[in-house]
């Protein structure tokens, strides 16, 4: 089988110098302390970035984990706004948890018309202030595959001006098109493509909803890992529901606790 | 171990449409359906099928009719402004007496309304949509995993009685996550010696047709349509019954409404009062006798719909004017929640007393 970097080569020369040219790097501060869990590398350590951005297959977890990260951020005292960029789905938005997220002291900037019954894709000028105002922690939550990601085209200069960002690729395993490492390439590759923006690190998200047990997770991990090894992007961190979180937060590094949004 | 995915109930219609041995979809991108097109988009070109995304949605039910000549499983789908563009090709494919799957993940309406769930095309679906004598089996999920059943079900009945099936879905199930077994799927061919497939110059033409100049002939085809239809109505009726046993209020309601129906039975049986649901899986043939039988013994009726009252008319045809037929609705895209449908019943339980 030719490697994903000769898949990528064959596809759109342009991947290859994007892709894993920004391997893990050291955090730059000590570990930083999430639920008693040192965070070793990614989101969770102080040596995070200014900007984070959640991709991915749809279906995969991006919006409720953004949610998540962001009242996380703001829990560590950070001033931080998310964006919600979604312009595939009109359904499950971030505006679902905007009150909780207001409350929070959470910006929320979200499309003119997600949850409304105009089915128009279109990106709030207020976004702009996610990549262009430095002195705050953005959040975006982009939409699934290949399509949504091109949303980011309007804010890639600015996102890679500053080049102070993680863009994950959040991964359910579960899902029927990402169940496997090389599934997850693929969607990750068409992404990358789409966004014009390399990737710099993996989220896994293996769930299968209210069924989940920890040995999903743990194979979703495994896989996780396969990915990793695929892709030379690192393993940021793994996100389970809050009440699977004690069971595994020793087996399993950089866990990140999920509280979920509701739902009809 | 039955293995589960966990999936979006327009990706269970896909997946399931496909492990049932569909090979050919045609359709056109409308919201909150475009999931399903999507998966096909994604997984046909690996499975030797073919994913179609037509110049419209008359284009792609007649792209459907053409297939399913050839006596190939065939599906389409849209979402409730879309269907009513299918309605002429349905007719045809109905009246050429031809199996062939149609999704509708309804949302609301009338003209080109909303993006939000809905269940207001259930005249549409059950009393002919288009035009001339014909019905179709029309499914009515209320989850991701019957989406997917319903699905498998929808192509072998759809082959059994050589006439269209109906998946009749709503916004909120098509877009909603549950984990989904689909193990249990797999294709059922059966012969199908009317197809249209090269005579091989071993036998006459078939002819796939809905034109009968001759009105006795138009006639006579109209009847022997009508006798399958009387199998379907005595052998495929669907129902699920939810503490019905000994139920003073019966609630009837189907997909999406039907889970909050569900919610507000268990939340009335907890404050004293006797509710049970009947939940429709087809609704047509609807389950006509479940309803009679329930008449007998229950004190009323109360329709839970996502519309202005449309099941509400098989509800009381029946029943047959025994007991008071209640509506309890949203529309337009909202959704009821089952406080609305506890303070009804609640009402008419103190109305008595």
């Amino acid at each position: 089988m030719p490697s994903l970097f000769e898949q990528a080569d064959a596809r759109n020369v342009l991947i290859l110098p994007l892709l894993g040219s920004r391997k893990a790097e050291a955090p730059d501060g000590p570990s930083a302390h999430f639920k008693e869990e040192p965070a070793s590398s990614g989101p969770l350590s102080p040596g995070r970035k200014r900007v984070t951005l959640f991709c991915g297959h749809y279906g995969s977890g991006k919006t409720n984990i953004a949610v998540n990260y962001a009242l996380y951020l703001r829990r560590l005292g950070r001033a931080v706004s998310i964006g919600d960029l979604d312009i595939v789905n009109p359904y499950f938005r971030t505006r679902d948890s905007e009150d909780e997220l207001t409350r929070a002291g959470v910006r929320v900037i979200s499309l003119p018309f997600a949850n409304s019954s105009v089915d128009l894709p279109s990106l709030p000028p207020e976004a702009n202030r996610l990549v262009q105002n430095r002195s705050e922690d953005a959040v975006l939550d982009i939409g699934g595959d290949d399509r949504g990601a091109l949303a980011l085209g309007r804010y890639r200069p600015y996102i890679l001006e500053e080049d102070c960002f993680d863009m994950l690729l959040v991964v359910n395993f579960m899902r029927p098109l990402t169940r496997t490492a090389k599934d997850a390439a693929e969607v990750l590759l068409e992404i990358q493509e789409a966004a014009r923006m390399p990737f710099t690190g993996i989220v896994n998200n293996t769930n299968l909803a209210g069924e989940t047990t920890p040995e999903i997770v743990l194979s979703g991990q495994q896989e996780a890992s396969q990915l990793s090894r695929l892709t030379g992007l690192p393993l940021y961190m793994t996100a389970v529901h809050d009440s699977l979180y004690d069971t595994l937060k020793g087996e399993v590094p950089d866990l990140f606790p999920l509280r979920l949004q509701p739902k009809y | 171990m039955s293995e589960k995915v966990l999936m979006k109930g327009n990706e269970a219609i896909a997946e399931a449409a496909i492990r049932s041995g569909c090979r050919h979809y045609f359709g056109y991108p409308i919201t909150p359906q475009t999931e399903l097109a999507a998966y096909m988009a994604k997984v046909m070109p690996k499975i030797g099928g073919t994913f179609l995304q037509a110049e419209s949605e008359v284009a792609a039910i007649n792209m459907v009719y053409g297939v399913a000549g050839t006596g190939k499983r065939v599906m389409t789908s849209s979402s409730s402004p879309g269907v009513s563009l299918k309605q002429e090709g349905i007719s045809y494919i109905a009246g050429s007496d031809l199996p062939a799957v149609i999704v509708n993940v309804q949302r609301g309406g009338p003209g080109l309304g909303g993006i939000q769930p809905s269940q207001s095309d259930y005249f549409q679906a059950t009393k002919g949509g288009g035009h001339g004598d014909y019905h179709l089996i029309v499914l009515t999920p209320a989850s991701v995993q019957e989406m997917a059943d319903l699905t498998a079900l929808a192509f072998d009945l759809a082959d059994k009685y050589r006439m269209p099936a109906m998946i009749m879905a709503d916004g909120t199930i098509g877009q909603m996550m549950e984990p989904v077994s689909l193990n249990e799927i797999e294709p059922h061919p059966v012969e199908k010696p009317w197809a249209i497939t090269g005579t091989g110059m071993a036998r006459k033409h078939n002819i796939i047709n809905s034109l009968y100049l001759d009105p006795a002939t138009l006639e006579q085809k109209n009847f022997e349509r009508f006798g399958r239809y009387k199998e379907v109505e005595a052998n495929e009726v669907r129902y699920e019954s939810f503490m019905m046993d000994d139920a003073d209020y019966c609630l009837v309601a189907f997909g999406i409404a039907a889970r909050i129906a569900k919610n507000a039975v268990a939340a009335l049986r907890e404050a004293g009062i006797k509710a049970g649901l009947i939940r429709p899986i087809t609704v047509w043939p609807f389950p006509k006798e479940a309803i009679a039988e329930a008449a007998d013994r229950v004190k009323a009726f109360v329709s839970v719909e996502l519309s202005m009252g449309q099941m509400i008319e098989d509800v009381k045809l029946a029943e047959g004017c025994r007991k008071p037929v209640y509506l309890c609705n949203r529309t337009g895209g909202m959704i009821p929640e089952p406080e609305q449908v506890i303070a009804l019943v609640k009402s008419l339980e103190g109305g008595e007393n």
